[in-house]
């Protein structure tokens, strides 16, 4: 270990370092430190050191540099050593330029309006883009639709969400019932959770529940798997070898969640209404038939079509957000993470919008 | 089998070699697949140590083993002194301080600028260093490997493939290594970059006293500065010796790979370059 043997800071012409052993990088905090602390003009005295990294010698050069500091003692090899850390002086920039001031502000919320809308007007294209494929698909049904992708899709979309989907609306389907009836109970109408239960998950809940859960699981999973597949160029392959990649990976996926969406919208429904079911018969005491008798009696069936029909629909807006997104991916692989996320919040926020829009649609049609 | 004579068995150690890296019988499987048996080898002080193999022979497992990114299931790995088998993240970080790693590509963090990829492993072992030292420091490391200084500020996902392997390199360099690992350091790059940054592995080892342990295809690497060079088939390292010294030997794969249409072209470049 180095000692600093000499710091003559009363020395009439300045001050003199002069360091024992080694002047490397596990001592170049310490070294700056000490020679910070030393007044000009200054000398230092390499004539006790033994070994030297680039490091000591850069400490050394840069004090050359900027303090017109004088070196003495050096052996041959420590003044070869500076010298070629010398030739490596280049101007140093860590990050890149950014101001920080009101332009820059300004810039951020341009970007971000021109982002929105260039996004905005990209998903209208592959919205275009998406119709051709199916027409070109409808055309020759028999060429170009893949069945292996979308009977593959239906499996990951669908088939495998029907666990993690049931156990959701059965919960929510109690925790309905629960409050429901704590609330009806206020009025001695407890019974009439059960228009409650029925109303609302068959009209609103069981849809819109199911919508959220594709978005995160499928959603994602299309943004993401997308998303890949370009950072490795597989995207431009399907390109050169004359695969449409919307035809080839688009269209199985928007196909697989339009369908999917209403069958499971349909099982959530029914796993909700299971859910409350058991909840007011150990609650209120309601037994099954009875309550199997009292849905039929409340629920319209324009009920279920509103429920059923906007399935398709938010599955449409689901798949294609996340592959436009997934589409947009280009450079490195933090870029799929923001485009996943962008993918789901996207489908979620146009999802309940469009809801809003298909409940006023319902009403005014007469379908209350 | 050939017999391979004593100053190639890679179990020798040869004459004044003070052992930096120490392997022996090392194993390593995947499986029912055997990747590496009984693999013997030892990397001298200063020297610069080719790996060559087939696709498949397990070059990048053996540097993964001996970094300790990977544990065999026998053998003893030896590193600066410090055995590495079972070595978590944490432990033996006065080794891992003392080497630096190009990985294949790169392996750049692509979230940070080239020059805080360079201050990671500064910072992580040094904290006292501050900027602007640390900048500069970062500054001449990028410059040392032959990148030009706006490099600096840019993203991995800026930089060309010969220039990510450039600021792979820096940051490898970072902590100023006794010991650097480049894992197939010219592949993807084209042959006048590939030349170029064979210069400059062989200048910095000069320069900074390294030990360089390198895997690499390619051939005019090997011919231009590798000191020796460890052949990997048949599941271990079958000789490690010069060119000419490997060249003696009659096994098929070492005349294939010498002896073949790439390998005499690139001894020839090299003798011509040589001689001129």
């Amino acid at each position: 270990m180095a000692e600093v043997t000499e710091q003559d800071t009363d020395h009439p012409r300045g001050s003199v370092y002069r360091v024992a052993g080694t002047i490397n990088i596990a001592r170049a905090a310490t070294t700056q430190r000490e020679i910070d602390a030393l007044p000009d003009p200054l000398t230092i005295d390499l004539s006790d050191i033994n070994r030297m990294d680039t490091v000591g010698a850069w400490i050394i050069y840069r004090t050359v540099r900027d303090r017109g500091a004088k070196v003495i003692g050096a052996s041959r090899d420590e003044v070869s050593l500076l010298k070629q850390v010398g030739e490596f002086d280049k101007p140093t920039r860590v990050v890149p330029d950014e101001p920080h001031n009101f332009l820059a502000g300004v810039r951020e919320l341009g970007e971000w309006v021109s982002e929105t809308g260039v996004t905005l007007v990209g998903l209208l294209g592959f919205f275009g883009s998406t119709l051709i494929g199916f027409a070109n698909v409808i055309k020759r049904p028999t060429r170009r639709f893949r069945l292996n992708a979308v009977v593959q899709r239906f499996d990951v979309v669908g088939v495998r969400a029907l666990g993690i989907i049931a156990l959701m609306s059965f919960l929510i389907g109690i925790v309905i019932a629960q409050q429901g009836s704590v609330q009806l109970a206020q009025f001695g109408a407890e019974v009439y959770t059960i228009n409650l239960i029925g109303r609302i998950t068959v009209r609103e809940l069981g849809t819109l529940m199911t919508a959220i859960m594709v978005a995160g699981r499928s959603g994602s999973a299309f943004a993401a798997q997308l998303g890949t597949m370009k950072i490795t160029e597989e995207i431009d392959a399907m390109r050169t070898i004359g695969v449409s990649p919307v035809e080839a990976l688009v269209i199985p996926r928007i196909i697989s969640a339009v369908v999917m969406m209403p069958l499971l919208s349909f099982w959530s429904m029914l796993c909700a209404l299971i859910g409350g079911g058991l909840f007011v018969w150990l609650s209120l005491g309601i037994p099954p038939l009875t309550y199997i008798q009292r849905l039929h009696d409340v629920i319209p069936l324009t009920d279920m079509w509103v429920g059923i029909i906007k399935a398709p629909v938010f599955g449409f807006i689901i798949a294609l957000a996340g592959c436009f997104q997934g589409m947009l991916v280009q450079g490195n692989s933090e870029e799929v993470g923001t485009r996943t996320t962008n993918a789901v919040v996207q489908s979620i926020f146009l999802v309940i919008v469009l809801d809003a829009v298909f409940a006023v649609f319902f009403s005014s049609i007469g379908w209350v | 089998m050939t017999s391979i004579p004593k100053e190639l068995d890679p179990a020798n150690v040869p004459d004044g070699c003070q052992p930096i890296i120490t392997v022996r019988g090392l194993r390593n499987s995947f499986g029912e697949q055997v990747i590496h048996d009984n693999l013997d080898l030892t990397v001298c002080r200063g020297e610069i140590l080719g790996v060559v193999g087939g696709s498949g022979t397990g070059k990048s497992v053996l540097l993964r083993s001996i970094i300790g990114l990977q544990t065999p299931d026998t053998g003893e790995v030896e590193v600066l002194g410090e055995n590495m088998i079972g070595r978590e993240e944490d432990e033996a970080k006065n080794i891992r301080r003392r080497w630096g790693i190009l990985f294949q590509n790169g392996a750049l963090f692509s979230t940070l600028t080239v020059a805080e990829n360079v201050e990671v492993p500064i910072r992580e072992y040094f904290p006292g260093i501050k900027p602007p030292l640390l900048d500069e420091m970062a500054s001449y490391k990028i410059a040392m490997g032959g990148l030009p200084p706006d490099a600096g500020p840019k993203f991995p996902s800026e930089l060309s493939g010969g220039m990510v392997k450039r600021a792979g390199l820096a940051r490898a360099l970072a902590l100023d290594p006794e010991l650097l690992f480049l894992d197939e350091p010219t592949a993807g790059l084209d042959p006048i970059a590939a030349a170029a940054f064979d210069e400059l592995i062989k200048s910095l080892q000069k320069r900074l006293d390294l030990t360089v342990f390198l895997i690499t295809h390619d051939l005019d690497t090997l011919h231009a500065i590798c000191d020796r060079i460890a052949v990997l088939a048949d599941q271990h390292v079958i000789a490690v010796g010069t060119i000419p010294q490997l060249l003696a030997l009659d096994h098929p794969w070492i005349q294939e790979y010498f002896n073949g249409p790439r390998g005499r072209a690139a001894a020839d470049s090299y003798e011509e370059g040589a001689t001129a």
